[in-house]
């Protein structure tokens, strides 16, 4: 039904939106800059900025002296090597696994096309270390770059697939069909076509591949394999050597600049153009033929390894799990807490994504550009970074008030996914048309009134996904939640990973079960809401021009 | 899809929207911080510290909060919080992150009545830490892989060719620490650092992140000899059940540097607020009480106190014959982690 509808044409990424949202900004200005936003704006940025500014003292406090040789050691270049390597592989990996699969699903007469859909997107609600743990605990030999090449791209190439498949579903297929007429083979118009049109999306994912590898540690521990952030925590927690770990951070966020300045680097120009507003229309599947078995072969062989394997395991020890001397705990209070705490991170990071959001697409400036990339690096911060500087912050500015309380955590936890947050109300924002406001204003609406009454609506699926996208991220988050949590309390993830690395398996896996149940909502109702949403605004508002809400998780993963 | 279902739809968005604000308000006034009278900062594994403090709770009627990670990151911790610590006590499985916290200025004197509990050489040379129970460092072997006749007779030993392949460490517990830095003390730190090297070689991929998983390892089979202390093995065996052991443990030559007793503690912080609640769960730890918990509990490890035997492990303690290091030199184990850093372990 989404499909037919669709009439508004085809896009493929954020070049044009953001061209097209500034040439808008421009035309329809809506008056200088409110103050209030501005201020909220900054407001936010700092407490993003914090954590970073914090590295910067703690590495600077010993002086250069004692950070040379830290730095300048053969370790480093072992862990340089480690995480470049394994970002490079898995990275490349997933932009082909990802790719790959979302244009069988959206592209093809595959059998069951919507059951698979469903089932390679489904890893991205397990927790990257109990994927670790599923590996490792049938596969105990598994580890070092094998391992963790393995394990991580079965956990994170949903982040590729999710935004490709919504591009795919938006490409213009004519020009598949002028290429092939004009004499092109399937596969080379998949590569000089369907990529060509794909890249921004493939880019985008990759860019969220790469974020995350940077800023993992539980599988990584589990698998016994170094990065800058396992040792990040080594020099914290093992070696009392905080300046140490903050130079390493540091070093890990000029690794993350690299990785957006290359993706920056490698989109280019946004040279997809489609036919004519008016042409977009559902593309003809291909029909697979001798090749559907194969293909499905393959599909069961990818849902099997990152769907099948850790839930099997977590079965595997729910059933045979042997005794464990560890006290036992609550698993539905557990379960309560991870809930309300991710629940309200996920509220806290929408709300304050929306003025960086309406500041960088209705007044986009060069310095409210700037002010919004600044807050992706954040995303690339190991979660003990994050951890600490708000202990350092606590103490030093507020005599420990609200340390380890429950609003610590939270507010940690909204700091840590802010930019998941930002990337898809910045999207949704993007394509709320601003005359509608300027109608509501001219007929006596103030700013506030209009935003609420207008805006927020519009935007709501923007916000909605950006809270499932904290929430699902939130209730796997384990390293600052140690630090932070409320003494006493137990999260999810704490309590697995308390019983996990005392090998009491079989009491592990039921924590791990429940997180998964959890994190699959809204990974479905992520899932479930660019599929079905129709071009709603263009329902609304008659523009042509507005973009399919469809769109928005590549936007979101572009639009960076 | 029609307009109708759309608004319907974006109704149903509020209301969820609104439903969550109100959870979250919910969340917030709900679990604030704990209110327990004492709160202890916990690197001692669960399974003993859970016993002691439930019998102390009773005992006192004082409510304690636990608060469990590994002792270093507590401890680390507990240097970021500085002088607003929640912590009123800590208590590790090992000497040095005592010590290390002893050296930051950052804890209150322990009552002498506490310290007399237990003897001296077992307590913190400057009386900041009470040495609550001990445990000492052994051979796991799989019995199935290794004859008895075939054990080294010192950890000095595990560095040669033949254990290539066959041996598992965990270079990252703080328990590894204390035998580093006795290795040192016994060799010097040049020598030190080419047996780590050599263990490092020999163990290969079979570095492991715990001594539970080098205690299980070696259980399965998956590899051969690892170096641990004694409570790994009683207590793999008491998850696992007799029938599940297929190794043993095995003590080194007695004086041998890799024969290192290893003193769990506790200590109350200078900023804590409750001190006296603190300084009574202190005492309690080394109370007839809280040690025969400790001797017949699952912790397996060897209570200090006098008077107090342990049914499991089988050996008595005083006839233990290790590494006579003083706990004052096994310090706060920054020199070994410097070498373990520089052999790349840490």
């Amino acid at each position: 039904m989404a499909r037919v509808s669709k009439h508004d044409g085809s896009r493929y990424g954020g070049v044009r939106a953001r061209t097209r949202a500034r040439a808008y900004a421009r035309a329809h200005t809506l008056g200088t800059t409110p103050k209030l936003l501005l201020a909220l704006a900054v407001l936010v940025a700092l407490a993003l900025l914090a954590p970073l500014a914090f590295l910067i003292q703690e590495a600077a406090r010993d002086g250069w002296s004692t950070l040379d040789p830290l730095l300048f050691r053969s370790l480093t270049a072992t862990l340089l090597w480690n995480t470049i390597s394994l970002l490079v592989v898995v990275t490349a990996l997933c932009a082909v696994i990802g790719t790959l699969a979302a244009w069988f699903t959206e592209r093809t007469d595959l059998p069951a096309r919507a059951v698979w859909a469903v089932l390679v997107v489904v890893p991205v609600g397990i927790p990257d270390f109990v994927t670790g743990f599923g590996w490792k605990s049938i596969f105990h030999s598994l580890g070092g770059f094998a391992g963790a090449t393995l394990v991580m791209t079965l956990a994170v190439y949903p982040l590729v697939y999710l935004p490709v498949a919504a591009a795919l579903r938006n490409a213009d297929p004519t020009q598949e069909e002028v290429a092939r007429s004009l004499g092109l083979g399937r596969v080379r118009t998949f590569l000089r076509v369907t990529l060509g049109q794909t890249r921004q999306a493939i880019l985008g994912g990759c860019v969220l591949v790469a974020l995350v590898l940077l800023a993992e540690y539980g599988a990584f521990e589990i698998l016994g394999f170094r990065t800058f952030t396992t040792e990040i925590y080594t020099e914290f927690l093992v070696g009392f050597n905080s300046p140490a770990a903050c130079a390493l951070s540091l070093v890990l966020v000029a690794l993350s600049l690299c990785v957006l300045v290359t993706e920056a680097a490698a989109r280019g120009g946004g040279r997809a153009s489609r036919s004519g507003p008016l042409a977009a229309r559902v593309a003809r599947p291909h029909t697979l033929g001798r090749a559907k078995l194969p293909v499905l072969a393959g599909f069961a062989v990818l849902v099997l390894l990152a769907l099948g394997v850790p839930l099997g395991a977590i079965l595997y020890w729910m059933i045979h799990g042997g005794s464990s001397t560890l006290p036992s705990a609550s698993i539905a209070a557990a379960a309560l807490h991870t809930a309300l705490y991710s629940a309200a991170a996920g509220v806290i990071a929408t709300l304050a994504a929306l003025p960086i959001a309406l500041l960088s697409v209705r007044h986009g400036s060069r310095a409210a550009t700037a002010l919004e990339r600044s807050t992706y690096l954040v995303l690339a911060l190991p979660g003990i970074v994050i951890a600490l500087a708000l202990t350092f912050f606590s103490e030093h500015y507020a005599a420990g008030l609200l340390y380890q309380s429950s609003a610590m955590l939270i507010a940690a936890y909204a700091i840590m996914f802010f930019p998941l947050a930002l990337v898809a109300v910045r999207t949704s924002v993007s394509q709320a048309p601003p005359s509608l406001e300027e109608v509501a204003r001219s007929l006596g609406c103030n700013r506030l009134q209009a935003l609420w009454r207008l805006t927020v609506p519009l935007i709501a699926p923007g916000l909605a996904a950006a809270f499932c996208l904290v929430f699902l991220e939130a209730v796997t988050e384990l390293t600052a939640t140690l630090v932070l949590i409320p003494t006493g309390v137990q999260t999810l993830a704490t309590q697995f990973w308390a019983f996990q690395s005392n090998i009491s398996y079989g009491q592990a896996a039921p924590y791990a079960g429940v997180m998964v149940l959890i994190a699959a909502v809204p990974s479905v109702v992520l899932g479930r809401w660019f599929d079905g949403l129709p071009a709603r605004r263009t329902a609304l508002t008659g523009r042509r021009e507005a973009p399919a809400p469809e769109t928005a998780f590549a936007e979101a993963a572009i639009a960076r | 899809m029609s307009r109708a279902m759309t608004r319907s739809r974006r109704r149903g968005l509020s209301a969820a929207l609104v439903s969550v604000c109100l959870l979250v308000t919910a969340a917030l006034a709900g679990c604030g911080g704990s209110s327990a009278d004492l709160t202890i900062y916990n690197g001692q594994h669960e399974q003993t510290t859970d016993a002691l403090v439930a019998a102390f709770e009773k005992q006192t009627g004082i409510s304690v909060a636990v608060r469990s990670d590994d002792e270093d990151t507590l401890a680390a911790q507990i240097d970021a919080e500085g002088s607003s610590s929640p912590a009123d006590v800590i208590y590790t499985e090992n000497s040095p992150p005592l010590e290390h916290l002893q050296e930051q200025g950052l804890l209150a004197p322990v009552d002498s009545a506490t310290l007399a509990q237990t003897p001296a050489r077992f307590n913190s040379p400057r009386g900041n830490w009470v040495g609550v129970s001990a445990r000492v460092s052994v051979l796991i072997y799989n019995t199935s892989l290794i004859k008895p006749g075939e054990l080294p007779r010192s950890v000095m030993q595990l560095a040669e060719p033949r254990w290539r392949g066959r041996l598992a460490l965990a270079p990252g517990e703080t328990d590894f620490q204390p035998i580093v830095t006795s290795v040192q003390r016994a060799h010097g730190a040049a020598a030190t650092q080419r047996w780590l090297q050599a263990l490092k070689a020999n163990a290969g991929d079979r570095i492991y992140p715990d001594n539970e998983t080098v205690t299980s390892e070696v259980n399965r089979g998956q590899v051969a000899i690892g170096v641990i202390n004694q409570y790994y093995w009683y207590r793999e065996r008491a998850q696992v059940g007799v029938a599940g052991m297929h190794s043993a443990i095995a003590y080194f030559a007695p004086g041998d540097p890799g024969y290192v007793v290893d003193v769990s503690g506790a200590a109350v912080l200078k900023s804590s607020t409750h001190s006296a609640a603190a300084q009574r769960f202190l005492a309690f730890l080394v109370s007839r009480q809280g040690q025969e918990i400790i001797a017949h509990g699952t912790s397996f490890e060897y209570p200090i106190a006098a008077g107090v035997h342990t049914a499991a492990p089988e050996t008595p303690f005083a006839q233990l014959r290790p590494d006579p290091i003083s706990l004052a030199a096994l310090g706060d184990g920054t020199s070994a982690i410097a070498l373990l850093q520089r052999a790349q372990l840490l």
